[in-house]
């Protein structure tokens, strides 16, 4: 039987009208922001299922734009989303589809930056505000947000798991939870920890001067707090 | 970890000698490993957000996103100060607060789902006009809230708080049982008073199916959380007067999840049966349609 906190059931605060298609949904457009990294200058939002039926009713368009400028799930001007959104330049286009045996509230981000290159992430609401990730740039990886979880993707040869947790052991960081995947034997793997404190700024830049990291990043949790 | 059963949490109180918000203060400290100054803050800041939108259509209507309920609040409040209302102006301003709850959720406002959005005026308004009425302190509303907590997980685990998997039972009649118990607590009730009010409730709600219009949360949601908030008052007076739940509540929490089961998937938030399905539900999810592809 699950464990409950009190401030699941009182809580979260946030913006309606509900948790799944307006919190859940501005969490993770906010994770798919961090996870591209640079500035975003134009997303397609490719939408599934329940998201792809219901997303005007419910706000889950303003809400995933918001996600993409940065706002928290509990932010007052997440309904004004699209005129900030234009403000700032952002191109942005909704678009329903099938993407096939995923969780019904599902939406595939491809986010072209202003260098030219582009990210592609997916992920899904799965309820009470809780998301999961599960596609960076075509490779599987699973992830919730819930906990500070450092993003690499990396040379699949022996040694860079290794150095990589030596540095999160001298920051006094303790690891809960490490998954790597990879589609080939040698090529790149993709890399999630998740641990059980906050990730520092300086410590990215040690895991980028590994030789065989090719791209790192930190989602640190989005909780309530400056309210 | 907070015990699965009201009977368990019955005999820890007994043993130790504490109220049910203490022990739900406790483990939450135990959970989490905060202080308790943070737990009861972090409720604070809950209240907080509450005072703001169960008042926050009260004077002015907003813009909602069907635009059905627009408007709802200021007429109940306009109403409750008539000196018409039959419940006192007491019972129509809870109602009133209740609806501007359900306004400012569907207007894209900030809430605290309680136990979730759609359900999100019940225990703001029962808690902040009961304790009004009562001159409660701000502290005393926060252990109410933390009472209403411990019955919301006694639910969240034997049951479920999605309307997808329950119904409207699992969202606005757990949020009503929940208020009920709040109330109960403000009145100077035992704990088992508090959980016989939370029984009571779920028994007058029991099979309260999901059936919004046009998918959106306005109708009848609204008005549920407005009769959530009305059956909760009601039940904590009957609760004190002395009446008793003859079905405990852990038993009654089980029936709920049952029946839940029980419903077919369209009466469970797909919008497919009940009033999503008559013909002026349709008309107006119709008109709604329209209304967006315009944006």
């Amino acid at each position: 039987m699950r464990d409950y906190s009190v401030f699941d059931i009182i809580g979260p605060i946030m913006i309606g009208p509900s948790s799944s298609h307006t919190a859940g949904a501005a969490r993770l457009a906010k994770i798919a922001r961090t996870v591209a990294g640079g500035k975003i200058i134009k997303v397609d939002f490719i939408l599934h299922g329940s998201f792809a039926e219901t997303y005007k009713g419910h706000g889950t368009d303003k809400a995933l734009v918001a996600g993409i400028l940065g706002m928290d799930p509990w932010d007052e001007d997440l309904r004004n989303s699209f005129e900030l959104a234009a403000k700032e330049g952002i191109e942005y286009n909704f678009i329903a589809t099938d993407l096939g045996d995923v969780h019904p509230n599902t939406v595939r981000f491809v986010m072209t930056k202003a260098d030219g290159n582009v990210a592609v992430v997916m992920g899904s609401s799965i309820g009470g505000g809780n998301i999961i990730v599960f596609d960076i740039d075509g490779q599987e990886v699973e992830f919730t947000g819930e906990r500070p979880t450092l993003l690499t993707k990396h040379k699949d040869i022996p040694g860079v798991l290794s150095q990589i947790a030596n540095i999160l052991y001298d920051e006094n960081i303790n690891i809960a939870n490490m998954r790597v995947y990879r589609n080939e034997k040698g090529k790149e793997a993709t890399m999630a920890i998740e641990t059980d404190s906050i990730i520092p700024e300086k410590l990215l830049e040690k895991v980028r001067s590994i030789k065989e990291i090719h791209c790192v990043n930190v989602v640190n949790p989005i909780i309530e707090g400056a309210i | 970890m907070f015990v699965s059963t009201g009977k368990e949490i019955l005999e820890i109180l007994k043993n130790e000698n504490i109220t049910l918000a203490e022990y739900a203060i406790r483990e939450e400290m135990n959970r989490s490993g905060f202080t308790r100054e943070k737990v009861i803050d972090k409720m604070r800041a809950n209240l907080n957000v509450m005072r703001k939108y169960s008042t926050n259509s009260q004077e002015k209507e907003i813009e909602t996103a069907g635009n059905l309920i627009k408007g709802d609040a200021k007429r109940l409040k306009e109403y409750s100060r008539s000196g018409k209302a039959l419940t006192g102006e007491f019972m129509v301003d809870a109602m009133s607060r209740a609806m501007s709850c359900s306004e400012t959720n569907s207007a894209m406002g900030r809430i605290v789902a309680c136990p979730t959005a759609g359900s999100c005026g019940i225990l703001p308004a029962v808690v902040l006009s009961v304790g009004e009425k009562l001159n409660k302190t701000e502290d005393e509303m926060i252990q109410a809230l933390f009472v209403a907590g411990g019955i919301g997980i006694l639910i969240a685990k034997n049951a479920t708080l999605a309307g997808a998997e329950g119904g409207c039972q699992a969202e606005c009649g757990a949020g009503s049982a929940m208020a009920a118990a709040a109330a109960v607590d403000m009145l100077g009730g035992t704990a088992e008073q508090e959980m016989d009010a939370a029984a009571i409730v779920i028994k007058n709600i029991l099979g309260l199916v999901c059936d919004s219009v046009a998918g959106i949360v306005e109708v009848p949601c609204a008005k549920r959380n407005i009769a959530g908030t009305v059956s909760a008052i009601a039940t904590a007076d009957m609760v004190m007067s002395g009446i008793t739940s003859k079905i405990p509540l852990d038993e009654m929490i089980v029936a709920m999840y049952k029946v839940g089961k029980q419903l077919p998937p369209e009466l469970r938030e797909t919008s497919l049966g009940g009033i999503a399905v008559t013909p002026t539900a349709l008309k107006l999810k119709e008109q709604i349609e329209k209304m967006n592809k315009m944006d």
